[in-house]
């Protein structure tokens, strides 16, 4: 089996640990053996190179304010190159970082988290196969699930566009084109990366519910004091944990079973769990300038690449029928 | 995270497994779940066996990895489950062992660890059942004992029990925390009384115990005087910490047996069904490797699950009810039927929300402990 880390000896068993004292997410800090450095380097790299990126495209504001016509930051997706994102998984004899799954599936964890927008996934998957995706020079689209992310801003796209036709997307950073005939056998990878996109949205509206829940004032005390509010604040925290867990093992192991458990798990902690961010925020969340909408929006998008949960619910029970057999 | 396992606990799984293929055909049959007497000398039986074969330990001397690894193995062979021996071996035995003095653990460990004491736990009272620190039992100190009345409920295994972990209030004018003293109850001392209660499933898996001037013993005490609360919290971090790793194997099997079952019968056509059972499996998938991240949770933080526990538990507790719904719909009309297979699970699987902390609790303690929300009301 694989493991994660380049670091001599034998790493945790546990990527970081299940409680934090303020649901941040930033993992490491309860796990004691070699190899956890590692992880937390990596996952400290990761956080602070999508603070970069957060910061370099405004924010959750700057995103509002480009809502109205979105464009492909090209500065930014060359950045993106320069850190290795496309590049992380190349072998270094071919320029690439050379790490693996894991480390991989860290970064796109933080990508979710800070909303970076445009095709991650499919240019990442590109890098090796089209020349300039590994360094951000070339942004690669990829027909996935009867869906097109980001077709006119792409320089390649990967698949077949016949009857492509724009639609008026829903998540206004995501633009989309419709392509009937494109559907397409799910990529395991693709498959795995875009649940560690939905469990770094689980994990920031997780962190927005309680930052929310704690400040919050009705009724002379923190809405978070009332049950039913911090009910539903530790459902989105007992879902994202567990499609932490899930999502970390299948990194590691690459099973295809695993990939899809982790992909079934995470869509589900993204979108109820921006769903439950939204209802905590009540009215101050159904505005245009509230995050939250974003969040839930991009994990809506995510929710259609292939590999989604009717496949993944398919691939389970047949990965169960075969073991029973 | 890593999932990869050393020469060692490699070596460890072979050996284990090799030995249970050899024990388990050998194994009386089962006793009835109405057949106390008969669980008690089975699950006592099957302890010794672990015990002279050298397994006896795994939950306390073994590193939470082996520990793991014998769940796992014991469960997929269809082994017997820890049954009578649940609390001595997963609750009270861990709690002495980490809180106990040297002469106390003398005392109880072996006797657990061979099969020959069985305990059960005396925390919940008609008003203390989630709320626990609202315990009113009382306990006075009478020289070199305590005297102690009051009632305890729900107490499963308490009819075939030699000890109980008791939680008596010894200092009623303290705050509800605090108070708290943690003993030893001989179950064969004078004044104790057990009352079998019928559970919704119909069998009489727990008790009242009715408590009548009880001496119990100064040395008998575990932890400080009023320091029982501390205890406890080693205690209950046990049980939704580990305690429940073994259970989530287990259901992993019977969920293939669900999907053998429904190709038999079917139902596999159905492609809701086919597909809430893949989604089945999707989650005891992700809750076996949220096992494995407690225990290592535990493992660097000194033996001693956290809060993350509670995360697992809430989760586990419904998925386990799931799966029995699941149950239902592969069986059809058969699910009413006592007779047949997983009714009677799913009966008990209504208790998992309830035991060891209710879902409502556990999320008040995520809130708090782990989201850092104000105290709620």
């Amino acid at each position: 089996m694989v493991r994660s880390g380049k670091g001599g000896g034998r790493p945790s068993r546990s990527a970081s640990a299940g409680a934090r004292a303020d649901g941040s997410g930033a993992g490491g800090e309860r796990v004691g053996r070699a190899g956890a450095d590692d992880e937390r380097v990596g996952r400290a790299g990761a956080r602070g190179r999508s603070a970069g990126l957060a910061e370099r495209g405004g924010g959750a504001a700057g995103a509002c304010r480009t809502v109205e016509s979105p464009r492909l930051d090209r500065a930014l997706w060359r950045v993106l190159g320069d850190l290795g994102f496309f590049s992380l998984r190349l072998p270094e004899a071919h320029g690439g970082v050379g790490l693996g799954l894991p480390e991989a599936v860290l970064l796109f964890e933080e990508a979710g988290r800070a909303l970076v927008p445009g095709p991650l996934v499919a240019t990442h998957l590109a890098a090796g196969a089209v020349p300039g995706a590994a360094t951000g020079e070339t942004v690669v689209a990829a027909v996935d699930g009867g869906l097109v992310e980001w077709l006119e801003e792409a320089d390649v796209v990967r698949g077949d566009l016949t009857g492509a036709v724009p639609l008026r997307s829903l998540d206004p950073l995501t633009p989309l084109h419709r392509v009937p005939a494109g559907r397409v056998a799910s990529d395991p990878v693709a498959v795995l990366l875009t649940a560690a996109e939905q469990l770094g949205t689980a994990g920031r509206v997780c962190e927005l519910a309680a930052q929310h829940a704690r400040a919050r004032e009705q009724f002379g005390r923190p809405i978070g004091a009332f049950q039913a509010v911090a009910h539903l604040c530790a459902g989105i925290l007992v879902r994202m944990e567990t499609a932490r867990a899930a999502v970390y093992a299948a990194a590691v192991t690459a099973d295809p079973a695993d990939i899809a458990a982790a992909r079934i798990l995470a869509d589900e902690a993204a979108v109820h769990g921006a769903r439950d961010c939204l209802q905590v925020h009540g009215g101050m969340g159904f505005t245009w300038e509230s995050e939250v909408h974003l969040h839930l929006k991009r994990a809506w998008v995510r929710t259609q690449r292939a590999g989604g949960v009717t496949e993944s619910e398919e691939a389970l029970a047949a990965a169960l029928a075969a073991e029973t057999a | 995270m890593d999932l990869s396992y050393t020469p060692e606990e490699e070596d460890f799984r072979a050996r284990l497994r090799d030995w249970l293929a050899r024990v388990l055909p050998a194994l009386p049959p089962k006793p009835s779940p109405d057949d106390w007497p008969g669980r008690r000398a089975y699950d006592l039986g099957w302890q010794r066996r672990l015990h002279d074969a050298g397994y006896a330990d795994v939950h306390w001397d073994a590193s939470p990895t082996l520990r793991l690894i014998f769940l796992e193995e014991t469960e997929r062979a269809g082994a017997p489950y820890v049954g009578a021996n649940f609390v001595g071996l997963l609750h009270a035995g861990p709690t002495i062992a980490a809180e106990g003095t040297a002469e106390q653990r003398a005392r109880w460990l072996p006797p657990i660890l061979r099969g020959e004491e069985v305990w059960c736990q005396g925390f919940s009272e008609p008003d203390a059942g989630s709320d626990l620190a609202a315990l009113r039992t009382r306990a006075r100190r009478d020289g070199d004992a305590y005297v102690v009345t009051g009632s305890k409920i729900w107490t499963s295994h308490a009819e075939v029990a030699d000890w109980c972990e008791l939680l008596v209030r010894t200092d009623p004018g303290a705050p509800k925390h605090r108070g708290i003293t943690w003993l030893a109850l001989p179950m064969d001392a004078p004044g104790v009384t057990v009352r079998p209660l019928r559970t919704l499933s119909g069998s009489a898996e727990f008790a009242e115990v009715f408590l009548d001037e009880v001496r119990v013993p100064v040395a008998n005490r575990v932890g400080d005087e009023n320091d029982g609360w501390r205890v406890t919290m080693v205690t209950l971090s046990f049980e939704r910490g580990t305690a429940f790793a073994g259970e989530v194997v287990a259901c992993r099997r019977v969920l293939g047996e669900l999907a053998v079952e429904a190709r038999k019968n079917g139902r596999w056509d159905d492609p809701a069904l086919r597909r809430r059972l893949g989604r089945l499996n999707a989650e005891f998938r992700a809750l076996w490797r949220l096992t494995q991240w407690n225990v290592s949770a535990a493992e660097a933080s000194g033996g001693v699950p956290g809060p993350g526990g509670s995360v697992f538990k809430l989760r586990y507790s419904h998925a386990r009810q799931e799966l029995y719904d699941a149950a239902a719909q592969v069986l059809g009309p058969d699910c009413l039927d006592l007779d047949r297979p997983w009714a009677l699970e799913r009966l008990s699987s209504l208790s998992y929300t309830i035991a060891a902390g209710t879902s409502q609790v556990q999320h008040s303690i995520i809130a708090e402990r782990i989201l850092g929300l104000p105290k709620g009301r």
